[in-house]
């Protein structure tokens, strides 16, 4: 189709209104990406600029490397373990919360209040409560009878112990998305149930879990793309150790570009990273299409 | 007269009790430790409230780091974080619900497709294009490169369409301009809209770390999240001081939780019901 005189007139003012945001996106967001792939191919000084182009030998290097390999395992275990138990804390604590009683909105409130709360501040205070001598955990666990671990120091644990902090973090908002969709569902759908018999884990199980399977799938691609990029608790609590056991694709990019000065390599473990988002969201749009044609 | 609690719901609320406290656990904890003199905190088995609470953590976070002028870096950061986002989006939005023209739907997506890059990767780029701006150590740099917001644009427009389309031509008959338009019925009619994107601006920049500790040197520059994570740093093990200030810090953003509940969560499921 031929552009009229109008059509650009029209394009011309529409750009006007989105000039201020598209400026701000090509500055921080388009050419930056570009320049993510650009320097992965290059070899680069400290300063990091780009010096000797050596095509994908950064990519090679990466997939050759023992500290890379253990890095994605280490991404994955920490995905694993914060997700999985987030949605399903957050399920339960929504089924909870999602009752018809005086006050609610108190409980609701301190309950999603991690929300608020910076990684900073979350990561500091379970920095205390994994304190092996002074911390409540381990205490805790002693009148149980279980000795606890030395949380950030024993390689496997360390893990655990950023993932414990991670789901306290994400679960406010897990507990938000899945009360907004427990809302969702007609009461008429819960009554035809209960007149076939259904009760208790039969009627969780049955109908709720089925009726809020978008959220919880919403929520499976959000808080996996919020793992793959969380720094905050890691440099806080682990530095990434020990011996590189929370290391991460996104502490790998921090520690290969900032501490070690090398942005072509780093660059390399960046595009890795937004291919990985990528893909996630691809996957969920994909999905919600399927959904709508469905219905 | 109140109806006595029937056995049901007061073990509802028994459950709901426990469980509430349970996950604001580390916070209560954090806010009694702030009470308790080193000592204190050393005994065993862990005390779980101060014998004689006083206030002497938060004197000793106002001696020995700048608390105040982190809180006010952050503060001026975020704002003009929240101020850029709330004008690029309602203009782009206002472009993206009234105005008809070629190419509409592509842009759309252009600006949706900023949702799937993870900062993370942009950031080595990021932090040199701040750098040789000159911006490292300076408002700008902490505030400029997050203040365009795809997510608020969208929230917006899906606001603006609410708008009966009636106002707009009327608008357009009696001769008022595209701006005053904007300024004088789509920005009153969108106020709740416009709040959720405050309110998550200010959030979600005033809780940043990654991207200030990279670009921040200057003790005077560093904001609350930088500030308190080196207060760790520096006072080792003087767990009562660092709760203290990780109190001082997080009461603005709890305080902005209580205020703009509602806004939240209007955001927070906006993503997850649409679709």
């Amino acid at each position: 189709m031929r552009w009229t005189a109008r059509d650009i007139r029209s394009l011309g003012e529409g750009l006007v209104y989105l000039a201020p945001s598209l400026v701000l996106f090509a500055v921080f967001v388009f050419i930056p990406l570009g320049r993510t792939f650009y320097l992965s191919l290059f070899n680069t000084r400290v300063t990091g600029q780009a010096t000797t182009f050596n095509g994908i030998d950064h990519y090679i290097g990466l997939m050759t490397s023992p500290t890379f390999q253990s890095g994605l395992v280490a991404t994955g275990l920490f995905a694993l373990y914060t997700v999985p138990v987030g949605i399903a804390l957050g399920l339960v604590l929504a089924v909870l919360l999602n009752q018809r009683l005086r006050g609610i909105n108190l409980f609701r409130t301190m309950m999603a209040s991690t929300i608020a709360i910076s990684a900073a501040v979350g990561a500091l205070i379970w920095n205390l409560l994994f304190n092996p001598s002074l911390g409540l955990l381990n205490y805790v666990l002693s009148l149980v009878g279980i000795r606890g671990p030395e949380w950030l120091i024993q390689p496997g644990i360390a893990v655990v112990a950023v993932s414990v902090t991670t789901i306290w973090l994400t679960l406010g908002t897990n507990i938000i998305v899945l009360l907004a969709g427990l809302q969702g569902i007609p009461e008429e759908i819960y009554e035809a149930a209960r007149l076939d018999g259904a009760r208790g884990l039969r009627m969780f199980s049955r109908i709720t879990v089925p009726m809020v399977s978008p959220s919880l799938f919403f929520l499976l691609v959000v808080d996996t793309v919020g793992v793959l990029q969380v720094f905050t608790q890691i440099h806080l609590l682990t530095r990434g150790g020990p011996v590189d056991a929370t290391r991460t694709l996104v502490y790998s990019i921090y520690l290969d570009a900032f501490q070690n000065f090398q942005f072509g390599y780093a660059s390399a473990e960046s595009v890795v990273l937004f291919v990985l988002v990528l893909c996630l969201t691809v996957i969920q749009f994909r999905f919600i299409e399927r959904r709508v044609h469905y219905q | 007269m109140r109806r006595p609690l029937r056995p049901r719901t007061a073990g509802a609320y028994a459950l709901l009790g426990v469980t509430a406290v349970l996950i604001a656990f580390p916070l209560l904890l954090a806010l009694s430790y702030s009470f308790m003199g080193a000592s204190e905190i050393a005994t065993f088995p862990p005390p779980l409230f101060p014998k004689a609470p006083n206030l002497d953590n938060y004197a000793a976070v106002l001696a020995s780091i700048p608390i105040g002028r982190y809180l006010l870096n952050s503060f001026i950061v975020s704002t003009a974080v929240v101020i850029g986002q709330l004008l690029t989006a309602s203009f782009a939005a206002y472009a993206f619900a009234f105005l008809v023209f070629r190419g509409r739907n592509l842009l759309f997506f252009v600006f949706l497709s900023t949702l799937m890059i993870p900062w993370e990767a942009t950031i080595i780029p990021n932090y040199m294009t701040i750098r040789s701006l000159g911006w490292l150590d300076s408002y700008q740099g902490l505030a400029v490169p997050f203040m365009a917001t795809a997510f608020g644009t969208f929230l917006l427009r899906q606001a603006f369409l609410q708008i009966p389309r009636e106002l707009w031509d009327s608008a357009r008959i009696d001769g008022a301009s595209s701006l005053r338009f904007l300024r004088t019925m789509v920005i009153p009619l969108a106020r709740p809209a416009l709040g959720t994107v405050a309110i998550y601006g200010f959030l979600s920049t005033y809780n940043q770390y990654f991207w200030p500790l990279l670009i921040t040197n200057q003790t005077l520059m560093r904001t609350t999240q930088v500030g308190i994570a080196q207060l760790r740093d520096e006072e080792t093990l003087r767990w009562g001081l660092i709760m203290a200030g990780v109190i001082m810090v997080a009461v603005p953003t709890l305080a902005l939780l209580v205020l703009g509940q509602r806004q939240l969560i209007r955001g927070l499921t906006a993503g997850a019901v649409k679709g």
